[in-house]
């Protein structure tokens, strides 16, 4: 059984962040599929909840600007039914459909995956290789911050509690790039993530160019790798290189010993993974 | 600001009122009114017992708050179809053998059933992907699947319809 709390069920974004406004501050429900888990497991018990569940206009995938756009309230189903998330975002589309099963897909929300902060959330680390920025929106400002500064702490991030993830949004892809995602666990299907890594980079006359590598659920917050990154960025990758640049990565993370897996196993499977991605990467686009 | 409501929820076509609070689940809320071929299993999102369809789609109505759900189409297992007149897929379970103890089989069909809304030309895989989030602890999911495919090819050579 669910506590009792107060329930608000807003139309719009106006009104739901005009109810985020008020001191008390209480707290936003989308999906559903984290917080409902915690608060019946007693984890949290929030006094005020105003559901996302009704909001008009927060489920929406857009082309703009050279991005692509995608609303709060699009869920994890919506990006595997997308062509512009498949052409855009491959370890994007690659991290959804190792998401949980579908009942979960269909109604666990992009910004509820980010907002939560997990260092397992599968979205975050295609998302942060793909450089992606979060729209946070208030009732009187709106202000954009790269992904990969939103964590600042286990569960904890940049997001103050009168604000809503409007929008995630990352620059479209070209010819020359590709973005891969895996997840390790113990089944494909809904099962939590005992390491994830993703890795986005161009190749350029031969040599790598914006490479990027997060790794989830290694650290207390999704991260980038980003000593590996620079050891390939400007460089013909060869197969000694790679195997250096996934050794660096594997020594950036900081994992824990928990019931999925050691700390030792995880540092062990971040080399393996980051090698057979860049790798991966490479042999495409060659 | 009320922490209980009387809303009219839209189950299986026809509409039913009742008086809630805030934090009750769909699943509590559809046992509670009778609709008890909706199972309650993990009660957190694990084991998908508790499917039914909100507009189409299949969600866990033990992750789901009744009041947010008011006026949209939910369907169980039993809007479906019944024993007199049961639904290709409902079928198919019982011609392949789909179901021994049953208590996931209502979950299973939802399931299958908002995958064939988006997607009536199923293979294994698309199977598989939609039918991740249902445990079965008896029979295993190999007739399952068959089941699934069997009910598609059904369903497309009458029509799609239902
Ligand atoms: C059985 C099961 C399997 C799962 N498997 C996976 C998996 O494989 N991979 C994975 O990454 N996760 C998994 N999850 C976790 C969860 O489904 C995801 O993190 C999901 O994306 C959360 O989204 P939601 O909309 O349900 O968020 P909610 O639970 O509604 O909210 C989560 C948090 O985000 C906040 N929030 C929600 N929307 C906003 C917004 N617009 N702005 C600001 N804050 C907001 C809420 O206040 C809350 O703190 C699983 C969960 C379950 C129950």
């Amino acid at each position: 059984m669910l506590g009792e709390f107060d329930l608000e069920i807003p139309d719009s974004i106006e009104e739901a962040l005009e109810l985020l406004a008020a001191d008390d501050a209480p707290a936003p429900l989308a999906g559903g599929t984290n917080m409902l888990v915690d608060m019946r497991a007693g984890g949290t018990r929030p006094e005020r909840v105003v559901s996302l569940a009704r909001l008009e206009g927060v489920r929406w995938i857009a082309e703009r600007d050279g991005r692509i756009a995608v609303g709060g309230g699009t869920t994890v189903s919506d990006l595997l039914q997308d062509e512009r998330i498949a052409e855009h975002g491959a370890s994007l589309v690659g991290a959804a459909r190792v998401f949980a099963g579908q009942m979960v897909r269909n109604t666990a929300t992009v910004a509820g995956n980010v907002a939560y902060g997990s260092p397992a959330a599968d979205l975050v680390p295609p998302l942060m290789a793909l450089d992606a920025g979060v729209t946070l929106m208030s009732k009187s400002a709106s202000r954009t911050v790269p992904l990969a500064d939103y964590f600042t702490g286990y569960r904890q991030t940049v997001r103050k509690p009168d604000e809503l993830i409007a929008e995630i949004s990352w620059p479209k892809r070209g010819a020359g790039m590709a973005d891969l995602f895996y997840k390790l666990a113990r089944r494909k299907g809904d099962a939590i993530t005992v390491t994830g890594v993703a890795v986005s980079l161009a190749l350029a006359g031969g040599k790598c160019a914006g490479v990027r590598i997060a790794l989830g659920a290694v650290a207390p917050v999704v991260m980038r790798a980003r000593k590996a990154e620079a050891m390939l960025d400007g460089q013909a990758p060869d197969a000694a290189l790679i195997e250096a640049a996934a050794r660096q990565a594997a020594q950036e993370c900081d994992p824990i010993d928990d019931v999925r897996a050691s700390a030792e196993y995880r540092r062990h499977t971040v080399h393996m993974l980051v090698r057979r991605l860049v790798g991966q990467a490479v042999e495409h686009l060659r | 600001m009320a922490r209980e409501k009387t809303l009219t929820l839209k189950i299986n076509g026809r509409r039913e009122t009742a008086t809630l609070p805030s934090h009750r689940t769909l699943l509590e809320a559809l046992r509670g009114m009778g609709h008890v071929e909706v199972k309650s299993g993990c009660e957190k999102g694990d084991c998908g017992a508790c499917a039914v369809l909100v507009d189409g789609a299949a969600v866990d109505s033990c992750l789901t708050l009744a009041w947010t759900v008011e006026g949209r189409a939910i369907t169980t297992v039993a809007g479906l179809g019944d024993a007199d007149s049961p639904h290709p897929l409902q079928q198919a379970f019982a011609d392949t053998g789909a179901a021994q103890c049953g208590y996931c089989t209502p979950g299973l069909i939802v399931a299958a059933q908002s995958m064939l809304n988006d997607n009536p030309d199923p293979d294994e895989d698309d199977i598989r992907l939609a039918l991740g989030g249902n445990l079965c602890r008896c029979t295993g999911y190999t007739k399952v699947f068959e089941a699934v495919g069997q009910a598609a090819m059904a369903m497309k050579a009458r029509g799609g319809d239902s």
